[in-house]
């Protein structure tokens, strides 16, 4: 662990820290349709789009309501999104005359971009035409965020409003969540990007001739000279903004954040990890406005900032540590850290990025549902590797996705106040309210649906070796990790992966599919129930015997339910994982 | 409810068209107008002929350049199928494939770790100033440069940390292998 990555880390919460207030306050302005500078452009081009698509700005859905147009319109933009697929070949943008992506495929890739996953089961530069980047898998960078946006602050107005039977109108909060927070971000960042050489072009694929041609042994055992090297382009800066700012985390090319034209510099690396916890940090300043107590927001942000920096400092630990395993080789591997090298476990990380910077992103694109990577977590260290799982796996509160962050997170403060009234022996209230059996049936409902989907998913392919064991890049401990990743990243709406898993067939497209699916939309329902039945509430004046959520202990009691909740859930399947791998490591045993 | 299948599918249409076609095409318009070469993926050429871009890395392998790290992308720095090995930490075939790069690269001092391991992307144009340093030896003997004159070429190449913080050193192996080509022509 070097001096100068922790100066690099220090940075980067620095700077997410210092944009959260701006942020929180123009999103809780963007939301309670307050002036904001934008307007003189947008408020055009928002009132147009409401006269051409018939929506009424003015009507209040109640839950029930707004959770079925949420439904709808992600059923329709998934029905774009294969269309667009299956048609590749017939529609325009697509110089390497690729196929219309085969069905299975194209399913599992709709359902994963609307959910806000970016699972992916394909090799992008090899299936994907142009259009089907920008108008099948881009708009839903745009759309899942903003869904999950639109979510949040409709749970937040439950919380908010008192004795009202309505949360808000769907159609409004998604477009100003596209206008005025996703897209001119989107667009600035998109021009930062190609300044830093992400590329943004419609050219077919670049033949360029080897410098030093190379002999190869070819599939047949005879040797080949490969004298060329084809160098995939495309419309990748205007994507690769929205794939960051938006949590998405679906790479243009295969090597996702890693490749050079998605991220080739490290103030570009910067950049994309600051992109991801933008709007989740701001989110809470925007909670603490909307609900009247800005310290609450704040101190809900400090408790996904400890839930960070545990994350950031295992992985940045284990990985600088190296791989013992490369001790045994004959000609020596040095993987100390100096001037010249930053050492440690380098397969599967990139120079440029080192280990600090390669830590830090895994920490945080699995701390938020982002699942963008710039280096391959599968070649991670066994511990190195367990905290982008065990992120996830703790409902990816710690800053968490857009939108989906904050409301998973708020979930976790209905059961903290529900067991901070238990201790104390009264009627839980959160911020007035009264926590009664409802909300916290809705809860549990909630937090149970999550492990029962991974964990049930992962034994089904466990115990029926023919399913899914064929596919395992890695076997022994490992072997379960990545399977166990799989299902976790499905469900919890991430997208990132243990990529040796070869998972693009029958049986994990579908199931995957299903886990994102059931992992986005089942949890959702829960989640706005409690937000409808909470805007119904009076709100009772605080008293001394008010447990308050805006101090220290609060964010110790609310950091607390998320660990121990997390921990009696998932511990048993991470020993036989990670755990397990980690201590054969170093006990010298290869599989 | 048929209202709401209305608004949905206008929606979902308006938006595609604006997010998915409007939006891409204008960053593109703005990016190829201001930055053109960035935009179009920084392509060297020599001769008139493209023999690289400055941002992905290239396949070296003999005695006489500087190596590149193992590549896992297709059948090693295919840019058009980036891939790391993903091989886990206990892998047999990780600690094999190391083995044998280490074997092949070692000078008799222990091999940076860089040099001996496939990247995330498959595609790094990187390597660090620790393993150029480490391969001057060969290098020297193969092109008949002295190692004074190489270090002095590896420390041109180095990139120093972004804004003095931000990342790690490193130097770009193709763009290192074109100056020494031009220094000592084989």
């Amino acid at each position: 662990m070097t001096l100068n990555g922790w100066l690099q880390i220090a940075l980067f919460m620095a700077a997410v820290l210092l944009l959260a207030k701006p942020m929180g306050s123009y999103m809780t302005a963007v939301f309670e349709r307050r002036k904001t500078v934008l307007d003189v452009v947008l408020s055009p081009c928002e009132r147009l789009l409401y006269r051409v698509t018939g929506v009424n700005p003015s009507e209040e859905m109640p839950w029930t309501q707004y959770a079925v147009a949420m439904l709808v319109f992600s059923a329709a933009t998934l029905l774009l999104t294969y269309v667009v697929e299956r048609l590749q070949h017939v529609l325009p943008l697509n110089p390497q005359h690729l196929p219309g992506v085969e069905p299975a495929l194209a399913f599992n890739t709709a359902i994963s971009f609307t959910t806000n996953t970016n699972w992916q089961s394909y090799v992008p530069e090899t299936t994907m035409s142009y259009l089907s980047q920008m108008l099948g898998l881009a708009t839903h960078n745009f759309w899942s965020a903003a869904v999950g946006l639109a979510l949040a602050i409709a749970f937040v107005r439950g919380i908010a409003r008192r004795e009202m039977k309505t949360l808000g109108n769907f159609w409004v909060d998604l477009t100003r969540g596209t206008l005025w927070v996703l897209l001119p971000i989107s667009v600035v960042f998109a021009l930062v990007l190609v300044s830093q050489g992400v590329v943004q072009n419609f050219k077919a694929y670049d033949t360029v001739k080897l410098v030093e041609p190379q002999t190869i042994t070819g599939a047949d055992g005879k040797p080949t000279t490969i004298t060329t090297q084809t160098i995939a382009q495309g419309p990748v800066a205007s994507q690769e903004a929205i794939k960051m700012l938006g949590t998405n985390g679906g790479g243009f090319f295969n090597g996702n954040s890693a490749h050079p034209f998605e991220n080739p510099t490290p103030l570009s690396n910067f950049l994309q990890m600051l992109s991801i916890f933008l709007i989740p940090a701001g989110l809470c300043v925007t909670l603490g406005q909307m609900v009247g107590s800005p310290k609450h927001g704040w101190a809900v942000l400090a408790a996904m900032v400890v839930l960070w920096f545990a994350g950031t400092l295992t992985t940045f630990w284990a990985e600088s540590q190296g791989n013992p395993a490369l001790h045994t080789v004959d000609a020596a591997v040095s993987q100390t850290a100096s001037r010249e090298q930053a050492g440690g476990n380098m397969e599967g990380k990139e120079v440029r990025f080192g280990i600090a910077n390669s830590a830090l992103f895994a920490t945080v694109t699995t701390d938020a549902s982002c699942g963008a990577v710039n280096g391959m977590h599968d070649s991670f260290t066994p511990l190195g590797g367990m905290v982008p799982m065990v992120n996830i796996l703790l409902g990816e509160v710690a800053f968490g996705g857009v939108g989906a962050g904050l409301y998973g997170m708020l979930v976790f403060v209905v059961m903290a106040v529900f067991i901070a009234g238990l201790m104390v022996g009264r009627t839980p209230e959160y911020l007035g309210k009264k926590i009664e059996a409802f909300d916290v049936q809705m809860a549990m409902l909630y937090l149970l649906i999550f492990p029962l989907l991974i964990l049930g998913f992962a034994a089904v392919t466990v115990l029926l070796p023919n399913l899914g064991l064929s596919s395992l890049a890695n076997h022994g401990p490992h072997g379960l990790s990545e399977i166990v990743y799989a299902y976790t990243s499905a469900t919890g709406n991430n997208g990132s992966a243990f990529a040796g898993l070869n998972a693009n067939t029958h049986w994990y497209n579908d199931s995957l599919a299903a886990a994102m699916f059931f992992g986005r939309f089942m949890m959702v329902v829960p989640m706005l129930s409690i937000a409808g039945n909470l805007a119904s509430k009076k709100i009772a004046p605080a008293t001394a015997g008010t447990f308050p959520v805006t101090t220290p202990l609060f964010t110790v009691l609310l950091t607390g339910v998320i660990l121990i909740v997390g921990a009696l859930t998932f511990f048993p399947v991470l020993s036989l994982g990670p755990v397990l791998e980690h201590l054969l490591m170093h006990a010298g045993q290869l599989f | 409810m048929k209202k709401l299948f209305v608004t949905a599918s206008l929606y979902t249409l308006v938006t595609a068209v604006l997010l998915g076609i409007v939006y891409p095409l204008a960053i593109t318009g703005l990016a190829q107008l201001t930055m053109r070469a960035k935009a179009n993926g920084q392509l060297i050429e020599r001769n008139g002929e493209p023999v690289g871009s400055a941002l992905i890395g290239q396949p070296f392998t003999g005695p006489g350049y500087f190596h590149s790290r193992p590549s896992a992308a297709g059948t090693g720095y295919d840019a058009g199928a980036s891939s790391g090995s993903n091989y886990g930490p206990t892998n047999k075939a990780l600690v094999d494939r190391v083995a044998t790069s280490s074997k092949a690269e070692s000078n008799g001092q222990p091999v940076p770790v860089d040099l001996v391991t496939a990247s995330a992307s498959g595609l790094d144009p990187d390597i660090t100033p620790a393993a150029a340093t480490y391969q001057i030896e060969r290098v020297s003997k193969n092109r008949k440069v002295t190692t004074a004159r190489l270090q002095a070429l590896i420390d041109e190449h180095t990139q120093r940390r972004q804004l003095g913080l931000l990342g790690e050193p490193r130097v770009n192996v193709l763009q290192l292998n074109l100056a020494l080509n031009a220094l000592a022509p084989r």
